[in-house]
Order: C-alpha cells, then structure tokens, then sequence
C-alpha cells in the first residue's frame, strides 16, 4: 500500500442498469431474462428496413424516478440520437441513445468512506438507451453466434464525475447505487447476471497535482468486489508505468477475474468514431413538472429517508440504521414493527438477531418468513411486561412460533410453560417458603447483613422453576423482611 | 470540405468494409460529389434558425409498456444469410 504515500487514484464510474420493463425500450417484445435464444425479437429489434421504434413510457417514469432519488435536474426535452458503430450483435448498426439532453443532469450519490466520514459523489448524467444483443465467440469454430433477445432492452446509464478517491470509494458508490435502485425497483441490480454493470474510468496522479493523469477505461467487472480488485491493481499498474518512466496508453482494458488483473482490449489510437447524430424516428418527449410531481407522489421511502427515520425519530444508533436499511424487505418489515411497538431498540434487535439468524440458517428470504411484525410485537411486549425473559423468548418461544405462527405468542408462550410468575400470590408463597427455610438468615439480614438478599432470591428462583420475575421477587422479598 | 483517400479508408474501417485500390478512387469522387450536391444549401444564410430534426411537430408519441409477441424465432431468423434453428450466425468477431 506504500504507493498511496505518494499518488492517489482518480476514478469516474459509469453504471449502465437493465430497466425492469416488460417490454424493450422501443418495440413491444419481452425483455424478459433467459428465454431460448432469439425468442424475444421483432422486425424493430432485427433493425429491418422501414421499421420505426415506439418508446416505452415506463422507462421515463423509471429514469425518473431515478433522477428524483439522486436530487438531479430532469431535462424538459429529451431527444434520442443515434450512437453508430458496426457489430454483429447492433442490427440497426446504431444505438439509440441520448446525447445532447439526458434526462437527469447533476445530483449525485452519498456514501459513507472508511474513515467514518460521508462524502457526496456528484453525478455528470443518467440518459436512457438500449442494450446490444448477445455474440458468442467460443461455441464454433467459423462462426460467432448471436442471440439477440437481448437487443433493444431499456437500458439508464449513470456517469459519476470523476470524483472517487480509492476502491473503496468505488464499492461504497456501487453498494449505494444497488441499493437505491432496489428500492426503486427499477432494476434488480444483479452484476453477475448482467443486469447491472460498470465501466470504471481510472487514472493516477501525485498527491497535489491539479491535471489528471491519462485514463484508462476497464470493462467486464461483474461484481463489486471485482471493480475494487480492477482499481487496486490498475493504480499499481499504471504508478509502475509512470516511475520507470513509459507513457499511459489511453485504452479499453477488461478484468480478468481469475488473477485480478487487466489486460488491453483495444488502444483508442483506433478509437471508435460513434459519429451521433440526432434521430428522426424518435418525436422528442417532454417531461412536465406535473408529470414530475405524478412520478414523486408514487415514489417509495429511500434508504437515506429509512435512516434518518430510524435514527432520528426511533433514536436507534447509525449502525443499527445501516444494517436494517441494507434490504428494503428488512427495512419495511423493521418500519411496520416499529409502528406496533414502541420499543424500538428491542425491535431492531429481534430483526438484526433472531430473525437474521433464522433467514440465513433456512436460506430463506423476508418474504417467505412466517411470522408477522405484529408476532414480534407480541414479544417483545411480554418481554417489557415482565412476563417472559429474552432468553426464553429467543431460544423457546422464537423457534416454536416460527413452526406455529397461526398461535398467540402469549398462548403459545403459557403452553410452553416459560411465562414469568407475575402473580402475586404465587410470589408471596415462593417468597414465605424461600424465607422459612433460613430462619438464622432472616434475622442476620434484619441486623444488617443486606447482601443476603441474593441467597433468597437464588431460592425464590428455585422453587418457582424460574418462573418468577425476578424484579417483582425482589421487592417482594424486600418488604417481606422489612416486616416484623 | 474534401474526401481524401484518408478519410475514405476511416469511414471504411467503421463500416467493416474494404476497397481496393480503383474501388476507393471511385468511392472517394462519389462521396465528394455527394458533399458538392449538399454544399448547395451554404448558398442560404441559416444564422437564425433552428436544425430541423424532425418531419413534423409530434411530441411524447409513447406506448405503455406491454408485451405483443410479433414474430416467431423461425420467422425472425428465415431471412439472414447464415443461421441455425437457434442463432443468426456471423463471421467470427473475435478470438
């Protein structure tokens, strides 16, 4: 890590996320994942001649929806251009795209950095495209094939101005960016499957320079852990570069998954001139404020806004705050408990410990957990009343209830027989039958020996099983021996 | 503006095309007289108005977001050059 002493890493992250549309941005066919190949297609999607694309209107609510959540400025006029380049898998030899006005402009993400601190991470754009289709270079020995269900898929792609200062930045931005998008539900945010990638802009220079250095684009990370190994070991490439004295190529590299390097995909000497232009199939489409305000009022929480709820009105520390934010299932199973109990702090904790535990010990998900927030309520109001302890709860009843949600929990708790004994005249006989037994005690104590206390507590315990509160006991011992 | 044989061998290079050597003199006179015919239009002067883009003043020509299957798999690959029950098949890209 020595090299961090002297250079710093310069990083802009672009970010291009599948819509979760039924159909393709500009023709009707599904754009639905793993169909047989070239199942979902059309004569817009094949690129035949005459043809013209029809937009989604789902993928403006989506794109935003997205620039709301990130506190961007949504562009009135949008208008597509055409992205031309020649590959077998881009029929039409172009991509529609946006150009000269994205949706959203500005905004931008908020992340927490590992010394704790926060750092706002400013967004360049997010526009809307489409997808490519598929080729497969390794299946023949003539011919690549291509599958092209692919095609025509509503794509946004976000920029970040290049303002991350470290991988670990470049997680933190993604882990966020994944986040928010699940909550919006405008893409599952799966980077194996490809439904959401990133390119990563990197460079390097001194510490103090005010030029950055030369960049190079990486390509084909499909995991966020696997975008922080490209950085970590594009800086270390490139610092080498620079110390023996050679030139950083401008180039397109692709991660290599398997060693956790890079390597060159094409230098851009031979650049790919994309040649935009505005496209005439496309009337423009205009956003009006009303329509913003219509996308805002069905705008889900945020995390940000789960947070600081969390923090804020139900006083829970910011850790807490972060794991239980970390999943929206999680987080609005949390928020409906927490509008049911007012013990927010015993909430949180049932969520983060014997749920989670259970969750991970079935492989199961929120949304196949059987018991209801009003169960754990149920809880955690006998916990407060004093009629059942923690212990109990967690290792008896917890497990029963999951096997037997149709059941009460204080139903199900007396028919386990580990309620506490709050019953007074139950009490009063434990108590009287704890202090008969050590008569010479009794009196030590009422001379002052007040530490006795727990030897008759031990007994009260004792005899009733464990059922006693043990609070109400020892009050009920104490003025039982304040009595004469 | 002229197109000179660079420029012929670039735009080439983005197309995936190649010409020989007669080939490209024939192409770099057509693209020439192609740009000679729209240089006509630098006659008028065009200071105050606006690109025309589009043929009329349509806007928000959307469709909501439904599936309509048009075409089977057969249907879709029946008219490429190269193909098998599944894949349209090309010219290998890369490896």
């Amino acid at each position: 890590m020595i090299w961090k002493e002297h250079y710093e890493v310069v990083v802009g992250l672009e970010v291009h996320m599948q819509l979760l549309t039924k159909s393709k941005a500009y023709s009707s066919d599904s754009a639905e994942f793993g169909a047989l190949p070239n199942s979902h297609i059309s004569p817009i999607t094949l690129g035949h001649p005459g043809v013209l694309p029809r937009f989604n209107s789902k993928v403006i609510e989506y794109a935003v929806k997205l620039g709301l959540a990130c506190g961007c400025k949504i562009t009135e006029e949008n208008q597509f251009a055409r992205k031309n380049y020649f590959y077998a898998d881009l029929p039409k030899g172009y991509q529609i795209t946006q150009d000269k006005t994205p949706i959203c402009t500005g905004g931008g993400i908020k992340i927490s950095t590992d010394e704790g601190g926060e750092k706002y991470i400013n967004l360049t754009r997010i526009h809307m495209e489409e997808d490519a289709g598929k080729s497969m270079h390794d299946q023949d020995p003539y011919d690549s094939l291509v599958d092209l269900n692919r095609a025509g898929v509503a794509l946004l792609e976000m920029v970040s101005e290049p303002e991350i200062r470290s991988a670990e930045e470049a997680y933190a931005y993604l882990t966020e960016v994944r986040k928010l998008i699940r909550y919006l539900e405008i893409c599952d945010g799966n980077m194996e499957e490809g439904s959401m990638r990133c390119d990563a802009n990197i460079s390097v220079r001194k510490h103090g320079d005010t030029k950055f250095g030369d960049r190079v684009e990486v390509k084909n990370m499909n995991s966020i852990r696997n975008v922080h190994r490209a950085i970590e070991f594009e800086a270390k490439r490139q610092i080498a570069l620079i110390e023996s004295g050679e030139v950083i190529d401008q180039e397109t590299r692709s991660f290599d998954a398997v060693n956790g390097t890079t390597f060159s995909l094409r230098s851009k000497e031979k650049a790919n001139d994309y040649r935009y232009f505005p496209e005439p199939d496309l009337c423009p489409v205009i956003v009006t404020q009303e329509y913003i305000a219509g996308v805002k009022s069905t705008m889900p929480a945020l995390p940000n806004e789960l947070h600081n709820r969390f923090t804020k009105e139900f006083g829970l520390s910011e850790y807490d705050a972060s794991i239980l934010t970390d999943s929206k299932p999680i987080a609005l199973y949390f928020n409906e408990l927490a509008g049911i109990t007012k013990n927010y702090k015993a909430a949180a904790n049932w969520i983060n410990g014997p749920v989670k535990s259970y969750l991970n010990e079935q492989a199961i998900e929120l949304d196949s957990f059987p018991l209801k927030p009003s169960h754990l309520a149920g809880i955690i109001e006998m916990i407060d009343q004093d009629k059942l302890s923690f212990s109990m709860a967690s290792q008896k009843l917890f497990p029963e209830l999951v096997k037997n949600p149709e059941i009460a929990a204080p139903q199900l708790a007396a028919s386990l027989n580990i309620l506490q004994e709050d019953n007074s005249d139950m009490l009063l006989k434990w108590t009287q039958e704890a202090l008969s037994k050590f008569p010479d005690k009794v009196n030590e104590y009422k001379s002052g020996k007040h530490g006795l206390i727990g030897l008759f507590m031990g007994e009260v315990m004792k005899i009733s099983q464990g059922k006693a509160d043990p609070k109400k006991a020892n009050q009920m011992l104490r003025d039982e021996l304040s009595k004469n | 503006m002229t197109i000179n044989e660079k420029l012929v061998e670039e735009l080439a290079h983005l197309s995936r095309l190649s010409f020989e050597n007669e080939a490209k003199t024939e192409m770099m006179n057509d693209m020439n007289r192609m740009l000679n015919f729209v240089e006509k239009l630098n006659e008028l002067n065009t200071d105050n108005v606006e690109p025309l883009i589009y043929m009329n003043e349509e806007f928000n020509i959307i469709r909501v977001d439904e599936v309509i299957s048009e075409i089977t798999r057969e249907e879709g690959l029946k008219n490429a050059p190269k193909r098998d029950s599944d894949y349209f098949r090309v010219p290998k890209v890369i490896g």
